[in-house]
């Protein structure tokens, strides 16, 4: 008998390694299986910030101190429900809103420069967290970041907050060249921002894709066709400077948290 | 077995030698690029106000130099030269691995243009533009076709280990890559992910650990299980314990992603349920290891003499110490304070430096003397390689271990009187001299490749006119 029928494991692992279909077929399986447990549920569960086309999001429920279910328009900013109507209106406090023109062509230059790499947005529930970048992160207030950008590391201070911190004029002559007001800073210079002027088409185009988005898309109420039409105009003369800093100044004010409310469960 | 492979099979290794020249010129690259944006850490002048070089820009270009054009190369070098070895056959389709060839190396030249001009998708790992991504799928589809197709038409009874894990790899990253990449084009700069905020951060960290899990290790595995009992003239340790590493493995490794985002906006179980089997997974890893050692039980003193095998073995050292680092950081506790440090670079290099890329060193100079007929050049300069690339690793991993506890203490720390005692640009000017170690670790690490670089030219033009090897199958 030669050692091409001698078992070494057990009849099913001799009958696999015979077999390239069948390997192929169970490998295909067992490497499946972890990420739809992970992913999946991810979509359906209350607290994941999933709210297309369901104001409740999934049955999310955070509760007051007085145990009374907070409702969902003031976490996520509906125009319909609230006092102001339009983006331009929308005051820090109103609750989760998408990016304005602007904005939106500050994050495509945040993401291209790759700022994700070293500034995280995403504030853990911690006491030094809290004393030096403020209230935890909550899943509704990435809810419309397509491309999220949390971050993975932090070789410059977390920015999920940074918005109202600092005067326009401090991000200005701190993005053009960060060792001029942080000395220690080990930034890259950006002054070569103010230099580029916003990207129009680009900007029209992506507002549109926001709004066709499958999942969280911008809500047509808020990008209306008229917004869209509009943000060219809006942004007329702006530099990427200047998109920039509207981005980071739109950072993390957008709920208005109360203290001691329990807002991940 | 020895039967059937009495004929001699003349194998397509013209694509294998390719793959491998420039696995080696990558490795050269990549490391440099790195030394270089490790220097812009510690010296900002370094990014002399040009945006293409910037470190936002050019670290991308790093993590993608060394992940896919090194390892892509490496894999796809020892992929091929071990499906035909085992299998005793031919590829499947020759052409379509010269198509690999180049559409691999036409997606790694096409990284250095877009990365630079900042084209970047904004997702870790997987930067590179949406029409990009699309090639890849492309492109990796050939390599596991042609590679699965190949594994069907080998000429052996059973399927050697290492093709079981570089099959599980090569079905793994196609789910990850697809899935992942999927997003709405703006312009061809230009594209959004359709995920948003927590959903998207679980599909990344899926990708982000299971291109760590199925490419840099699975595949890396599927290096070792076959060139470690080559070099060695040693068989494999035990044959149970890699059928219970390769299962162990393949079906765990995919739930560890969620242990990045511990604490972070997504549901708890999530975070917690990464943890755990993070930490269960140290079994399966460390019955590797030392499924890879022990193959040199009653061998050891060829370590003596056999420079390859120092890198071999090496590697599985780094292997065991970083499937240890990797969950004990993933513990719930110790992730608080590690996470969104440099403690996570130190253990992705103690893996990158010390596990993947001895492996490959040592796998590329086993193959470039079988693929050329040849002895190496200079036997020397592969044992000056070895340590060359020990001290480097080591100094960068202890860098960034140092750098990153100290880092988290700093953030963490209250003084007497309740207030936190650093400021976080104390915490930057702190890592200082860390980063310029990091950098030096790192040049010295390069240091090692141009010498890897010189003694395999040196190889093949020694070598010279002996080309198409009558290689005798493997007994595998």
């Amino acid at each position: 008998m030669s050692d091409h029928d001698k078992i070494y494991s057990t009849k099913f692992q001799d009958k696999i390694e015979r077999n390239t279909l069948l390997m192929f077929v169970l490998t295909a399986v067992a490497v499946a299986v972890g990420g739809i447990v992970e992913i999946v549920p991810l979509f359906y569960l209350p607290n994941t910030g999933m709210c297309q086309n369901d104001p409740t999001c999934n049955n999310t429920q955070h509760k007051d101190l007085q145990g009374n279910a907070i409702p969902m328009d003031k976490i996520i900013w509906n125009p319909a429900t609230s006092a102001h109507k339009t983006l331009a209106d929308w005051q820090p406090g109103d609750g989760v809103r998408p990016y304005t023109a602007l904005e939106t062509a500050g994050r495509h230059v945040y993401i291209r420069e790759g700022c994700f790499l070293c500034h995280s947005q995403m504030i853990r529930p911690f006491r030094d967290e809290k004393d030096r970048y403020g209230h935890y992160s909550i899943a509704e207030e990435s809810m419309y970041d397509h491309t999220y950008q949390w971050g993975s590391k932090r070789t410059g201070p977390d920015i999920a907050r940074v918005g109202g911190k600092y005067s326009d004029e401090w991000h200005r002559k701190h993005l053009k060249y960060p060792r001029d007001v942080v000395p220690e800073s080990v930034m890259p210079n950006f002054f070569f921002l103010e230099k580029n002027p916003v990207d129009t088409v680009k900007l029209t185009k992506t507002l549109e894709v926001m709004t066709q988005m499958p999942f969280n898309p911008v809500p047509k109420t808020i990008y209306t066709d008229a917004y869209i039409a509009g943000a060219a105009k809006e942004v007329e003369g702006k530099t990427e400077m200047d998109a920039v800093i509207a981005y980071l100044q739109s950072l993390g004010n957008h709920v208005k948290f109360e203290e001691g409310v329990n807002y991940r469960d | 077995m020895e039967a059937k492979q009495a004929t001699p099979v003349k194998y397509d290794m013209d694509v294998v030698r390719w793959f491998t020249i420039m696995a080696v010129v990558y490795a050269v690259v990549g490391t440099l690029i790195g030394v270089y944006v490790a220097s812009e850490l510690a010296f900002p002048f370094l990014n002399f106000d040009i945006p293409e070089i910037t470190f936002g820009r050019l670290r991308p270009l790093h993590t993608n130099a060394v992940i896919f054009a090194f390892g892509g190369c490496v894999l796809m070098a020892t992929g091929f030269y071990i499906v035909q070895r085992t299998g005793a056959t031919k590829l499947w389709s020759n052409t379509m691995a010269w198509f690999t060839f180049y559409g691999w190396n036409l997606i790694i030249v096409l990284a250095v243009i877009t990365l630079p001009l900042g084209m970047s998708s904004g997702k870790e790992y997987a930067e590179l533009p949406w029409w990009v991504d699309i090639m890849i799928a492309v492109v990796w589809l050939s390599y596991g076709l042609n590679y699965i197709m190949t594994i069907g038409i080998r000429k052996t009874s059973h399927i050697y280990v290492s093709n079981w894990f570089t099959m599980g790899m090569i079905v793994m990253i196609t789910y990850l890559h697809v899935v992942n990449s999927l997003a709405i084009p703006v312009d061809m700069a230009t594209a959004y992910s359709i995920y948003s905020g927590v959903q998207d951060a679980m599909i990344q960290w899926w990708w982000g650990h299971n291109a760590v899990g199925f490419y840099l290790t699975g595949g890396f595995l599927g290096i070792m299980y076959y060139f470690i009992p080559k070099q060695s003239g040693r068989p494999v340790f035990s044959y149970r314990l890699s059928v219970l590493h390769f299962w162990t493995l393949t079906f765990g490794y995919v739930w560890l992603g969620a242990h990045h985002l511990q604490y972070t906006a997504l549901p708890d179980w999530t975070g917690s349920l990464g943890a755990a089997i993070s930490l269960s997974m140290i079994i399966p890893s460390w019955g590797g290891a030392m499924n890879g050692m022990m193959t040199l039980s009653g061998a050891w003193d060829k370590l003596r003499t056999d420079y390859i095998l120092r890198f071999l073995v090496t590697a599985m050292a780094f292997y065991a110490m970083s499937t240890f680092d990797g969950p004990v950081m993933a513990i719930k506790s110790v992730n608080a304070l590690s996470h969104y440090t440099d403690w996570t670079v130190g253990h992705v290099h103690a893996g990158a430096l010390g596990w993947m890329s001895m492996i490959s060193f040592g796998a590329i100079y086993h193959m470039v003397k079988k693929l050329w007929n040849t002895e190496m050049y200079s036997d020397k300069l592969v044992n000056v390689h070895f340590w060359v690339a020990l001290i480097g690793a080591v100094t960068y991993v202890v860098a960034m271990w140092v750098s990153g506890i100290m880092q988290g203490l700093m953030w963490r720390d209250y003084d007497e009187f309740g207030t936190l005692t650093y400021t976080f640009v104390e915490s930057v000017s702190a890592m200082h001299p860390y980063y310029v170690m990091r950098a030096v670790g790192g040049a010295i690490f390069n240091l090692g490749t141009w010498i890897m670089l010189y003694n395999v030219i040196m190889t093949v033009r020694q070598a010279g006119a002996v080309r198409g090897v009558n290689a005798v199958a493997a007994k595998a």
